[in-house]
């Protein structure tokens, strides 16, 4: 079996992100950029399955411009067998990434999508369950556990109520949340090593993908910040401050 | 005019209150709003949503393979309506944002996700990086709008309506490809985090599961309901539903109180609009003094005693 998985380059997440100032977007000179925290959860999952032998070959995607050809790497490094850059210089949106997953699968005859539950820059949290339906199959969103046998997966859910266990046939998308697992360090050697490895490119157009719908954004601005607040010295001063506000 | 659809959040028995707050998200769109009630054997929860606020008629759609919100399931009946509306809505808690991106890809549209404000029928603000910077985002001209609410952004529609209700044939017999296997509830008695007027939030510095006892016996003296961070909830110290921030839940209760949280982005993207926020951590240069409404430098395990016996 192969399994696909999603890699997006975002802004780090430590990085504390700045709107500029004429609000054309975010600033993002000299700013360190990433693997989507989630994607790395994605990835180690997946090579936690090949190395228990349940799947053969692990591909790391990444759709975006050459830049995130840095995070392929990444991916390749953490042990990806090969990684597949869609190049595109667009501004991509989840109907458009989904859509160039989808003609991947069907070229690679993947059985398994494993994708971040949302993207740390857009927040968008739309392209796994987008890529089900597209493809027509199963989808199993914010996976805090896998457990995959006999041609299906049974996958705990994070939700709001608690924790929700559902049972998938595959083929199907997978999409992690962050207590799936830890994933590991990438090594030097292995960083060495994943220079050796293949990374493929493909155009959007050659897979035949044209960006469609895609919603206009227009205008980026930063928060409105909150009314500065007191400081109290103690428990005391803290409760009568509270009830004074009508709070307690 | 629009027309919009709202698809209902329930468990069987009752409507979740994030459903009253997509209502008024789709009131503030205008036109029509109609609220779609999926499941097995609805008219309980559909009775509930035909009183709420601004809406003028329930759909509910009920049959045996939909007891359970699968997505698969669930979006071809939504999209089996949907033809008729100009705008599809759903709360931004897990349950939107498993069935309506579902639903947007079958309908061919990208979805505009934690609708904040409403400039337009079809054009609102949403935040992005965390809540970093909040962009204005419009849909192409003509398309269909199909969107998740971010429900700390909206109160919830009043009870004072009285709509009326429609029942649906289900359109297929759903997929066997997905099952449902079952459904573990944390929580208990304690006021449910999302809807909570007054939350009691512990972070690392409580250290262990035992010691978190200290936050939800303070939460319980005031009725609060029970949050925790990333770091909290991956130690194993709570649960993994109380987890609040830009990957747990965003939160909007009237009294926020932060015991030993450092104030991480990802952790105040989810309470920044609670109305008081109240830290205290023993650091005083802890971002989470940043946002504070009320802010005191000192140990929680002296500070939570202290406050108990004040509240006697
Ligand atoms: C992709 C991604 C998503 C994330 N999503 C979330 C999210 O949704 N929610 C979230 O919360 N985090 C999230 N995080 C994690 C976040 O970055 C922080 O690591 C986390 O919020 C820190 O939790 P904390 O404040 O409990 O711990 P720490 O940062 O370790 O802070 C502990 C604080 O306790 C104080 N303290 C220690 N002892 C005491 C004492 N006795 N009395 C008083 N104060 C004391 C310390 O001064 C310190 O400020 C995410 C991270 C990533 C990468
Ligand atoms: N440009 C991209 N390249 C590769 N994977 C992506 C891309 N955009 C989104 N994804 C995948 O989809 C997940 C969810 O993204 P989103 O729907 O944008 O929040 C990410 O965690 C990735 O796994």
């Amino acid at each position: 079996m192969k399994i696909l998985v999603g890699i997006k380059r975002v802004v780090d997440y430590n990085v504390r992100v700045r709107v500029l100032p004429d609000g054309s977007g975010v600033d993002t000179d000299g700013v360190k950029m990433s693997v989507n925290p989630f994607d790395e959860i994605a990835l180690e999952e997946a090579l936690r399955l090949r190395e228990a032998g349940k799947a053969e070959e692990v591909i790391v995607v990444s759709a975006g411009g050459d830049e995130c050809q840095q995070q392929l790497r990444t991916g390749l490094a953490m042990g990806a067998d090969r990684a597949i850059q869609v190049k595109t210089d667009q501004q991509l949106q989840p109907l458009t990434v989904a859509n160039a997953f989808l003609k991947l699968v069907e070229r690679e005859g993947a059985e398994l999508v494993i994708l971040g539950k949302q993207a740390i820059d857009d927040d968008n949290s739309q392209t796994a369950p987008m890529l089900a339906a597209l493809w027509g199959r199963p989808q199993a969103t914010f996976a805090s556990k896998v457990v995959l046998e006999d041609g299906k997966a049974s996958v705990t859910r994070e939700v709001d109520a608690g924790l929700e266990t559902i049972e998938v046939d595959l083929p199907a998308v997978i999409s992690v949340d962050l207590r799936l697992n830890e994933p590991r360090f990438v090594k030097l050697p292995d960083i060495m090593k994943a220079k050796r490895k293949p990374l493929d490119v493909v155009s959007l157009d050659e897979l035949g993908v044209a960006a469609a719908g895609n919603l206009e954004v227009s205008h980026f601005e930063a928060p409105k910040p909150r009314e500065k607040g007191i400081m109290v010295e103690d428990a005391a001063q803290l409760v009568a401050e509270l009830k004074n506000r009508g709070l307690l | 005019m629009s027309k919009v659809l709202v698809i209902a959040e329930h468990d069987g028995n009752s409507l979740n209150l994030s459903t009253a707050k997509t209502v008024s998200c789709a009131a503030a769109i205008g036109g029509e709003v109609h609220v779609m009630v999926i499941g097995h054997e609805v008219d309980t929860v559909a009775a509930q949503a035909a009183a709420l606020d601004g809406v003028s008629k329930v759909l509910a759609t009920s049959g045996a393979h939909l007891e359970n919100p699968m997505a698969a399931n669930w979006a071809d009946e939504v999209v089996a309506l949907a033809g008729d509306y100009s705008h599809v809505l759903a709360p931004s808690t897990t349950f939107g944002r498993d069935l309506l991106p579902r639903v947007a890809a079958l309908m061919g549209v990208n979805q505009v996700s934690d609708i904040m404000e409403v400039m337009g029928p079809s054009s609102f603000k949403r935040p992005v990086y965390a809540g970093n910077a909040i962009i204005d985002v419009a849909a192409p001209d003509g398309s269909k709008v199909v969107g998740t609410v971010r429900t700390a952004s909206w109160k919830a529609a009043g009870g004072g309506g009285s709509a009326e209700i429609e029942g649906i044939d289900a359109s297929g017999q759903g997929h066997d490809h997905t099952r449902f296997v079952g459904m573990e509830v944390e929580g208990g008695e304690r006021p449910d985090l999302q809807s909570a007027a007054r939350v009691v939030s512990g972070g690392r510095a409580l250290a262990s599961e035992e010691q978190f006892q200290l936050i939800y016996d303070f939460a319980d003296r005031i009725g609060a309901g029970v949050g925790g961070t990333r770091a909290a909830v991956d130690a194993g110290y709570c649960p993994n539903d109380m987890q609040v921030g830009q990957t747990g839940k965003i939160i909007a209760p009237d009294l926020y109180m932060a015991f030993g949280i450092s104030g991480a982005i990802q952790h105040l993207t989810g309470i920044k609009d609670a109305g008081t926020i109240v830290a205290v951590n023993k650091d005083p240069e802890a971002p989470i003094f940043e946002v504070a409404d009320i802010g005191l430098v000192g140990d929680l395990f002296k500070a939570i005693p202290e406050m108990e016996k004040l509240l006697d």
